[in-house]
């Protein structure tokens, strides 16, 4: 008999997943769990090896609190184009036009403050709306237009990128009122008795700490309560003290420099509220929906314009905050700003576990990839490898990422 | 006549789960059209892809001879090296290349790598005069309709030194004048000392070209009859395609008592729809149906009779271009332009292609269950993860989907369990009135009795349910009423008394009588 031909066409479920998994040993269960996330775990687990490789090649200085706080403003614009990007992505689409974008909102905020002297609080909020608004106009060729966001981005990329230019006047434009660089580009106040730590960052890293090992207590009572099955104790409290060791080291990294930079708090609050958004809203369900199977959304009565719409719109918004960032962490808001950071969000989103087809990813993981690429550069350029070879590297590191995803995916056969 | 040029003996094809094929002799003879008719699932195609290669030599039993010797395909190009070419049901053209690079594509006159124009086109004009079709070979394929497009296939294969001809239902997608233009060109090659097989199910077609046909059921070859002989009628094909005994595969029914002066949950009114990019062709024309509480009304049709299509343009203009016709809920004129009304309005359409329009395949059970009405488990636009968990749970239990848990992605699980998913997805949306379209296609017959309870079941709980099938013996089994379509038309009512396989399939294979075709 021919029983082989199995191998062609798809089983109805593999033999050895789910029901078997509890029966298994430990380690069989780790990798049950792992399996559906491989490639944000790999990512995880591949960020603190590259931490620890560059932390003993700089001679700890990659660690040095000073380093670990110019490492997440550096960063902080790039991470909130990130997290829109993954959306986006999720949703099946691409957005090449966030990076003139940025530029293009920084170009606007300096003429509203510099030449306008408009008071920042309200030119802030007008950058994010016309932000919003330039996100939305895309949006709307692409879920009502039905042209490709590959062509109407491309487009937008070089429509943001020639207006900077105009607004500015081929020119550099600063500096931007005090007021704004204090929030933009400050810190946690000072609080408190003078001890050798920073107070706020103290008991903001205390409360985090509190809240997810909550979290990850009342979680698992609930999977319990659902009769589901749940990881064995010490692979819980294994889980626990990995993370509450993490935030500690990084809150007093933070806390013996001069605290938590404001940026940080801000990237903080988009990623909890938009992992929530993407988790637990009724959008969020729908943009997954959408990208990974159009089709089948529709028919459910998916609003699938309306939600492709929003998601532009929002990535827009986002691109108006991560150019304000940028333009007042230099002062200054010049027509070359943003270059590539569309590829860079793009990057980190891949990494992170984005799916080229839509569909898939996480807000966390479009964070951790960003935080790869961070690190990296960070990293390169405390060792001194020039910008020439940190693009190679960089390069190698997506298609490695992304190839041992799609080889992990061919192997477990799903 | 002259002996067989292809013989197929006991072919064997089994795929995981199911026996596609169980025992299948073919035998035809050099220069015939020889017909193979089945009803939809039969195994038609299956057979086919054996005899061109898709299903390469090994996975499968029994032997295949071609002009005498002994075949072991591995691939499509094996087969088409010896002279068998196969024209899909879909066509395989590529729109933006012209008709001469379509006919000679993977086979391009060539010289080092370099295309010889002169050549291509004069031998493409040839092989266009051989088929009858007046379009200069440099035109574009989009540029010319479905009809055409057919006839470049059939150059494209006269282009291989074709000695046996396949053709799967090669008029399904054509009108009347262009099928007729097809079977014409089929004679003709006949005499020209072609051998062809043509997969129909139109039994006046099969009249008109065809010298013997095969009747395929259930994966087995029933008969081979010789279509110019006087016994051979409508009648009696009708009779072998459907003949086989009604096992008790069907839960028991109470049949649905109609309650006088009532309005239908819902009804269809004159519902006509166009093709969405051949706009002169009726896909639905003036079709009119109605549903009442409590009963389960069949719509009995073969591939290409337009049932689908009426599903979908009803359900959210989903399909094709509306052309006129109403639809009522409980005698009130509804607006069912868009997916979100028409769901508002408590009627649901479960796919008959659950894996593209069905479901996320990529996500999980529990998240593909509550994607309709995911209000229902969210409070201010959130998403209460432990109750849409719960209510996925549910449905695990009352429908017994086979999975480990709900947080199985939906790809993995079988046709039937995924199934089962698309139908839990449109429950839980809460409809009054459900269509379900092939609810049964491709699973096997234990997971098809499970569906078959929970369809009695949303009957008797006075949901109205609109059940779309080829399959005849399901729609006998599970229908108070049962409609027949054909060629987008309405052919046909039938009350559960009246209800014959045979009474049904006559209504489904009425090709437009009331027009004349044949010529």
């Amino acid at each position: 008999m021919s029983t082989d031909v199995t191998a062609k066409t798809p089983a109805p479920a593999p033999p050895g997943s789910g029901g078997q998994a509890t029966s298994g040993g430990l380690l069989q269960l780790v990798l049950h769990g792992l399996r559906g996330n491989m490639r944000q775990y790999g990512m995880l687990f591949a960020l603190g090896l590259i931490v620890a490789l560059f932390a003993v090649w700089t001679d700890g200085d990659l660690l040095l609190p000073r380093n670990v706080s110019n490492l997440v403003v550096q960063n902080s614009y790039i991470l909130i184009l990130a997290i829109g990007m993954m959306m986006v992505i999720i949703a099946g689409h691409i957005d090449l036009s966030v990076g003139s974008l940025t530029a293009f909102v920084g170009s606007i905020a300096a003429v509203f403050m510099v030449k306008h002297d408009l008071p920042w609080p309200i030119a802030v909020i007008l950058c994010l709306v016309i932000g919003a608004a330039a996100g939305a106009v895309q949006g709307f060729f692409i879920a009502y237009g039905g042209i490709p966001s590959f062509i109407v981005t491309l487009a937008g990329m070089l429509i943001f990128r020639g207006l900077t230019e105009i607004f500015l006047e081929g020119q550099t434009l600063g500096p931007f009122p005090d007021g704004l660089l204090k929030v933009s580009t400050g810190f946690l106040p000072e609080v408190g008795p003078s001890t050798n730590y920073h107070n706020l960052t103290l008991l903001l890293g205390l409360g985090l700490i509190v809240f997810v090992v909550l979290r990850e207590v009342r979680d698992r009572r609930r999977q319990q309560e659902f009769a589901l099955d749940v990881p064995p104790v010490n692979l819980f409290v294994l889980k626990i003290v990995a993370l509450v060791a993490a935030i500690l080291v990084v809150t007093m990294l933070l806390a013996s420099y001069k605290g938590a930079p404001i940026v940080l708090l801000v990237l903080g609050v988009l990623l909890v509220g938009f992992g929530y958004v993407m988790r637990n809203a009724i959008i969020g369900r729908h943009i997954y929906a959408i990208g990974g199977n159009l089709p089948a959304a529709k028919l459910s009565g998916v609003k699938d314009k309306k939600v492709t719409f929003l998601v532009f719109l929002n990535m827009g918004m986002l691109a108006a905050l991560a150019g304000l960032v940028f333009a007042t962490r230099l002062n200054a808001a010049s027509p070359k700003a943003g270059l590539n950071f569309e590829l860079e969000a793009i990057a980190a989103s891949f990494i992170g576990g984005a799916s080229m087809s839509g569909g898939v990813g996480t807000v966390l993981g479009a964070i951790i990839g960003g935080l790869v690429l961070g690190v990296l550069n960070n990293g390169m350029n405390l060792v001194g490898i020039g910008s020439d070879w940190q693009q190679v590297i960089k390069g190698a590191v997506l298609l490695a990422a992304v190839g041992f995803d799609v080889w992990n995916k061919r192997r477990v056969g799903s | 006549m002259a002996g067989p040029v292809l013989e197929m003996r006991s072919i064997v094809k089994t795929f995981p789960g199911v026996k596609a094929l169980s025992d299948v002799t073919l035998t035809v003879r050099q220069g015939e059209v020889h017909a193979i008719c089945g009803e939809n699932g039969a195994g038609k195609s299956t057979l086919m892809k054996v005899l061109s290669g898709v299903h390469p030599h090994g996975s499968y039993e029994g032997d295949v001879l071609f002009e005498g010797e002994t075949c072991r395909f591995k691939d499509i190009r094996a087969s088409e090296q010896h002279g068998i070419v196969i024209i899909h049901q879909e066509l395989a053209l590529v729109p933006y290349l012209s008709i001469a690079e379509n006919i000679f594509l993977g086979n391009e006159h060539a010289k080092r790598g370099l295309i010889n124009w002169n050549d291509t086109l004069r031998h493409a004009t040839e092989l266009l005069r051989r088929v009858g079709l007046d379009e200069h070979p440099e035109t574009r394929v989009a540029d010319i309709g479905v009809g055409k497009q057919q006839l470049v296939e059939i150059a494209k294969a006269l282009s291989k030194k074709v000695k046996l001809l396949i053709l799967d239902e090669p008029t399904a997608a054509l009108n009347d004048e262009d099928s007729g233009k097809l079977l014409d060109l089929i004679l003709q090659l006949k005499e020209q000392g072609m051998t062809s097989i043509i997969i129909s199910h139109k039994l006046n077609e099969i009249r008109t070209v065809a010298d013997s046909v095969t009747i395929i059921r259930d994966g087995r070859s029933i008969e081979t009859l010789d279509v110019k002989s006087a016994e051979t009628t409508e009648d009696r094909i009708i009779s072998g395609m459907v003949g086989r005994d009604l096992e008790n595969r069907f839960p028991d029914r109470t049949p649905h008592q109609p309650e006088e002066g009532t309005a239908p949950a819902l009804e269809i009114r004159n519902w006509t729809v166009h093709h969405p990019i051949d706009q002169q062709r009726k896909v639905v024309d003036d079709v009119s149906i109605e549903v009442r509480r409590g009963e389960i009304v069949g719509i009995a049709g073969l591939m290409g009779a337009g049932r689908t299509e009426l599903a979908m343009s009803v359900f959210g203009r989903t399909y094709g271009r509306h052309a006129g016709g109403t639809v009522l809920r409980d005698g009130r004129e509804i607006r069912t332009k868009t997916v979100p009304e028409a769901v508002g309005h408590g009627i649901a359409y479960v796919t008959e292609d659950r894996k593209h329009y069905g479901l996320n395949l990529i996500d999980t059970i529990n998240r593909n269950i509550s994607l309709t009405a995911l209000g229902k488990v969210s409070k201010r636009g959130v998403v209460d993860e432990h109750g849409e968990r719960q209510v996925a749970e549910d449905y695990r239990k009352s429908m017994n989907i086979k999975a480990p848990t709900v947080f199985e992605p939906v790809g993995k699980l079988s046709g039937g369990n995924q199934q089962k998913v698309v139908l839990s997805k449109w429950i839980f949306a809460g409809p009054e009135v459900l269509i379900l379209d092939e609810p049964t296609r491709g699973i096997d017959v234990g997971a098809k009795y499970e569906i078959y309870t929970v369809i009695d079941r949303l009957a008797a709980e006075g949901k109205a349910v609109v059940f779309i099938s080829s399959e005849l013996p399901e729609l006998l089994g599970m229908c108070d009423r049962i409609y027949t379509m054909a060629a987008g038309r309405l052919t046909g009512e039938f009350s559960r008394a009246e209800a014959s396989q045979e009474a049904l399939m006559r209504q489904m294979t009425k090709d437009k009588k009331d027009k004349e075709v044949s010529r």
